[in-house]
């Protein structure tokens, strides 16, 4: 895409953001949907339902998206339109772009327009690389303990925010470290086995590449303090695509961003910024909602078709 | 140590002056690729990777970071001793390296971009 757009070109870069993926967790059966086919057909059910956001990079300029904030005011727009209206927000990181001045204050203004009760971050490293988290703590530390870990109950539901991008060492990955593990496994200690959690946290905590370093090296630990419920939903961020696996009871998502895509693991030379034409864009970047109902039986996990197109 | 990035003009307008100046005490121990001036070395940053990953210098010598990638990366000494900004798309970053040693650094969004420097 050209620096300079006319008209027609802006309002196809504003339907980017068009599509992304609705989770919905119904019956105990997590499912997830194009959020612009969500959007058209209402009333997904449930208890309550929560969207994920992610990847926004507020600050973000490269060839790949010359409009992020748009792309993402796209998104918010769709999730506005959600109905039943979703009850919160987890961003999983990235919010900014390398900690660019003002970005944190612009992503807050944006955010003020999503109509829900409450946005819950955990940060990725690019909201922290600079000052170690500083600034991202003192934004949004405010209810966390040690370094912008919480946890929380929601209708049911345990949700725990994890975060593995403080850590970084030469040649390392992701990484929670010794204190944040001891926290997990006391805050899941006394849980009934059939409280559902859902665990959100920005580097994947499953090995997805680790050749990219998109991966947690203590994420196995983690893992082993969650296999004892029936049901767990991991939501990360970082890779930029949908990715899902399942492991027992344990089903793993990564989320779209609202930004840039990023290539597919080993497809190209480097994990940078994807530039791929206009017209396809909208089929990779976006949001997910989830939608839970109570139910006991064992998760489940439905795949929605990828790269529709938003119109 | 100096430091500085291409958005640092000031200090790098300073520096260059400063650098005119250095250039006298330091031709006696220049090295023979530095064309007479203050010895200079380049370490070009591609695809998430610094190149050369080992680079061998003269004490004494500025190396300057080119960032050629759409994605921000740093310059980031392991042992505290100099970090870059995130360097935007042909954004560059130098350092001066006065004292012999070994300098691993790495990138401090992309941890597993490492690479060395070796000051003689």
């Amino acid at each position: 895409m050209s620096n300079d757009i006319d008209r027609r070109g802006f309002l196809e870069c504003m339907a980017w953001a068009g599509s992304g993926l609705v989770w919905v967790l119904s019956g105990g059966v997590l499912s997830s949907r194009d959020l612009a086919e969500a959007a058209e057909t209402p009333s997904v059910g449930g208890d309550f339902s929560f969207v994920q956001i992610s990847d926004t990079h507020i600050g973000f300029n490269g060839e790949a998206n010359k409009n992020v904030l748009g792309s993402l005011q796209q998104a918010i727009d769709r999730v506005n339109a959600l109905r039943p209206a979703p009850e919160l927000v987890l961003h999983t990181g990235d919010l900014t772009h390398g900690q660019k001045p003002g970005a944190f204050d612009t992503l807050a203004e944006a955010l003020k327009s999503v109509r829900v009760g409450r946005v819950f971050y955990v940060p990725g490293e690019h909201d922290v690389f600079a000052d170690g988290g500083k600034e991202y703590l003192a934004r949004y530390g405010r209810g966390t303990v040690g370094q912008g870990w919480q946890s929380f109950d929601y209708k049911g539901v345990h949700f725990v925010g994890l975060v593995n991008v403080l850590t970084f060492k030469a040649g390392g990955v992701g990484a929670l470290g010794e204190d944040q593990l001891e926290w997990l496994e006391k805050d899941l200690d006394g849980l009934s086995t059939s409280t559902p959690i859902v665990v959100f946290t920005h580097i994947p905590l499953w090995a997805v590449y680790p050749q990219w370093g998109w991966t947690t090296q203590d994420g196995e630990q983690a893992l082993g303090y969650l296999r004892r419920f029936g049901s767990v939903t991991v939501l990360n961020g970082h890779i930029h695509q949908i990715m899902q696996k399942v492991e027992g009871t344990i089903s793993f998502h990564t989320a779209r961003s609202t930004a840039f895509p990023q290539p597919a693991p080993g497809a190209a030379p480097s994990p940078g910024p994807l530039k791929v034409p206009v017209e396809q864009l909208g089929s990779m970047l976006g949001v997910r909602e989830v939608a839970y109902v109570q139910g006991k039986s064992p998760l489940a996990v439905v795949d929605s078709t990828l790269g529709r197109q938003a119109t | 140590m100096r430091a500085g990035t291409r958005g640092h003009r000031l200090l790098l307008m300073g520096s260059v002056l400063l650098a005119l100046v250095l250039i006298g005490a330091y031709a006696s121990v220049a090295g023979p690729s530095d064309g007479g001036g203050a010895p200079q070395a380049r370490v070009e940053i591609k695809d998430f990777a610094y190149q050369p990953a080992t680079l061998t210098v003269r004490t004494g010598t500025t190396v300057t970071w080119i960032n050629h990638d759409d994605e921000l990366h740093t310059v980031t000494a392991s042992a505290g001793r100099f970090a870059s900004p995130g360097l935007e798309h042909d954004e560059t970053f130098f350092q001066r390296f006065a004292e012999a040693g070994t300098y691993t650094y790495f990138c401090a969004l992309h941890p597993r971009m490492t690479a060395t420097i070796i000051v003689q």
